[in-house]
């Protein structure tokens, strides 16, 4: 059964469409890019499918389910788990906590327990931490558990970030440019990780600019202009798309007149 | 393991400076004084909670503390129930109240729960002030003798009224202490200063940031309620101005005066900003002139609160 398909979406703000029509489908294992010029939509479109907007038209299916414009902790609790651009971490806590908080689901019980200290909230908060620190020798970061999150590197945080993202065993994972100011060892070890996780069968939708990391680790390529969808398929054809290549070559010139 | 001894060195500096203080008291008014800092202590713990932890602000947390507080005098003398009870009913009714007024705000991003709690705070001053036939309005109200005292003093441990009160607050103040401790290190305490961090990534890791936020709302209001209690049962009397709008921001600052992030630097801030109007009486008329000043002060150049700063400092030296 398909994980994650989005029909027809589409949103508007102030009456400018920054999403127009867009539908692809992602299934268990895949590897799926959104890839577009700067400006295409990329993000809107993320933000739409992971309920951060509601969109103004069109449909998110999660395994069959209308998830549309849910809030995220109920995508989140329904496997859908996503990073982001400009990170969003938890910068008041540790490397190990910020992976921790990761498991909420699955460390939760009630307020009671965790206020007095019970043994049920110590062994919830144990499995956690063994979860966590797991992850984080996973993304390379074990020895960091203790850090402030604060004190790490840009590249550092964009696999924390991961960490955090995989901790909740999602079935749908969204990436929003998860190599972006990495260099190209951390550029290849997040490669090899994004391959890992959907080797697992979770469905991962990609966006990232790095071009040569999406030919090579995707399955499916959905290409965006202008918000709309202007091509798909699989990167060998979408690379030699004449469309893709003009959207792609148009905004640089338009970039360079800017400039 | 070294999170064990965070919470542990917290109690155990507290249960030292409870126990230790009194050996240097010049009289007996002082068990008075320390007894008022351990009640704004807890108060404000419950404030750490929601602000510290949570990222939360309230400007009418007297409102619970003065439900707390009329609790005990109105339940013994129109339900009959025993004082103590009183406190519990106080806190069952703060937790409901607290309940019904976040709801519908925490689910809002922004400052609406300071303001509507702002106006929660209000309402309570007014009603207590202004229901007179039953609060006995300005004036106060007696509340009745929590009776505790009279039971040590069969079982052979004869303490004077003052002592009795410093000791009882101050356990009362460790085992709040104790309980915000244990949410710090919990799952629901990472939760709630996950969503401090950033609710935009609170929600993708599944945190319900709004129920998160009420239970936070709620624990606090409790603190408040329990506190309003005990100045109550203390002092025998009761009035308006334990839920006045001076009273929630008091809380507030010592807060953040203190170090809104640690439970021992609210305590600190809770210490200093009961003895500091004390010390200050010299300056007669000056003296909020200065309490600003100070607070101003802190704030520009010792952010984090004062504990907190001080605490890097010397850590900072030591490396």
């Amino acid at each position: 059964m398909t994980l994650l398909s989005v029909e027809g979406l589409g949103i508007a703000f102030g009456g400018i469409k920054a999403v127009h029509d867009v539908s692809f489908r992602v299934e268990p294992g895949e590897i799926v890019s959104v890839i577009g010029p700067n400006g295409a939509g990329k993000t809107t479109l993320f933000n739409m499918i992971s309920g951060v907007y509601r969109p103004g038209a069109g449909r998110v299916l999660l395994e069959g389910e209308d998830v549309t414009g849910m809030a995220p902790f109920r995508l989140a609790q329904r496997g859908m788990s996503r990073t982001f651009q400009n990170l969003q971490i938890f910068q008041n806590m540790t490397v190990l906590e910020n992976a921790i908080a990761g498991f909420h689901l699955q460390e939760r019980g009630t307020v009671l327990a965790d206020l007095f200290n019970l043994p049920s909230s110590r062994r919830r908060a144990r499995q956690a931490e063994a979860g966590a620190r797991e992850l984080l020798a996973r993304v390379g970061l074990e020895r960091a558990a203790d850090r402030e999150a604060a004190s790490l590197s840009y590249g550092s945080l964009k696999r924390l970030e991961i960490a955090r993202a995989l901790a909740m065993r999602p079935r749908v994972l969204l990436l929003d440019e998860p190599a972006a100011g990495c260099n190209a060892v951390e550029t290849e070890e997040i490669d090899h990780l994004i391959a890992e996780v959907a080797a697992s069968g979770v469905a991962i939708l990609l966006v990232e600019h790095d071009m040569k990391m999406v030919m090579r680790i995707s399955n499916h390529i959905v290409v965006l202009d202008h918000g709309e969808k202007i091509a798909e398929g699989a990167p060998a054809e979408v690379s030699r798309n004449p469309a893709v290549i003009a959207a792609y070559l148009g905004t640089e010139e338009a970039a360079d007149a800017d400039g | 393991m070294p999170k064990l001894t965070v919470k542990s060195a917290t109690l155990l500096v507290l249960a030292v400076l409870i126990a230790v203080t009194p050996f240097f008291f010049p009289s007996g008014y002082y068990y008075r004084v320390g007894a008022l800092i351990f009640v704004n202590g807890l108060a404000v713990t419950g404030i750490v909670i929601l602000t510290g932890y949570a990222g939360q602000i309230s400007l009418g947390h007297a409102g619970f503390a003065g439900i707390g507080g009329y609790a005990c005098a109105l339940a013994p003398e129109y339900l009959g129930l025993h004082p103590a009870l009183a406190m519990v009913l106080g806190a069952a009714v703060s937790a409901v109240l607290a309940y019904l007024v976040g709801r519908p705000i925490l689910r809002l991003k922004g400052y609406y729960l300071a303001v509507a709690t702002l106006g929660f705070g209000i309402l309570v001053s007014m009603v207590l002030n202004n229901e007179r036939d039953l609060t006995g309005g300005p004036d106060g109200i007696a509340v009745p003798e929590l009776g505790l005292r009279g039971v040590l003093k069969d079982w052979g441990l004869n303490l004077s009224n003052g002592q009795f009160w410093y000791f009882f607050c101050g356990i009362v103040l460790l085992l709040g202490a104790w309980i915000a401790l244990n949410l710090y290190q919990s799952p629901t305490g990472r939760a709630l200063r996950a969503l401090h961090g950033s609710e935009v990534a609170s929600g993708t890791v599944g945190i319900d940031v709004a129920r998160v936020k009420l239970q936070a709302f709620v624990i606090s209001a409790v603190y408040a309620s329990v506190a309003g209690s005990l100045v109550a049962l203390q002092n025998k009397f009761i009035t308006p101005d334990v839920a006045g709008f001076m009273h929630s921001i008091e809380m507030v600052t010592m807060a953040v005066l203190g170090g809104a992030g640690s439970v021992l630097g609210a305590v600190f801030g809770a210490g200093i900003l009961t003895l500091l109007p004390q010390a200050l009486t010299v300056l007669a008329e000056y003296e909020q002139l200065v309490l600003g000043l100070v607070m101003m002060l802190v704030m520009i150049f010792l952010r984090e609160g004062l504990l907190p700063s001080i605490l890097r400092r010397l850590r900072g030296r030591g490396e």
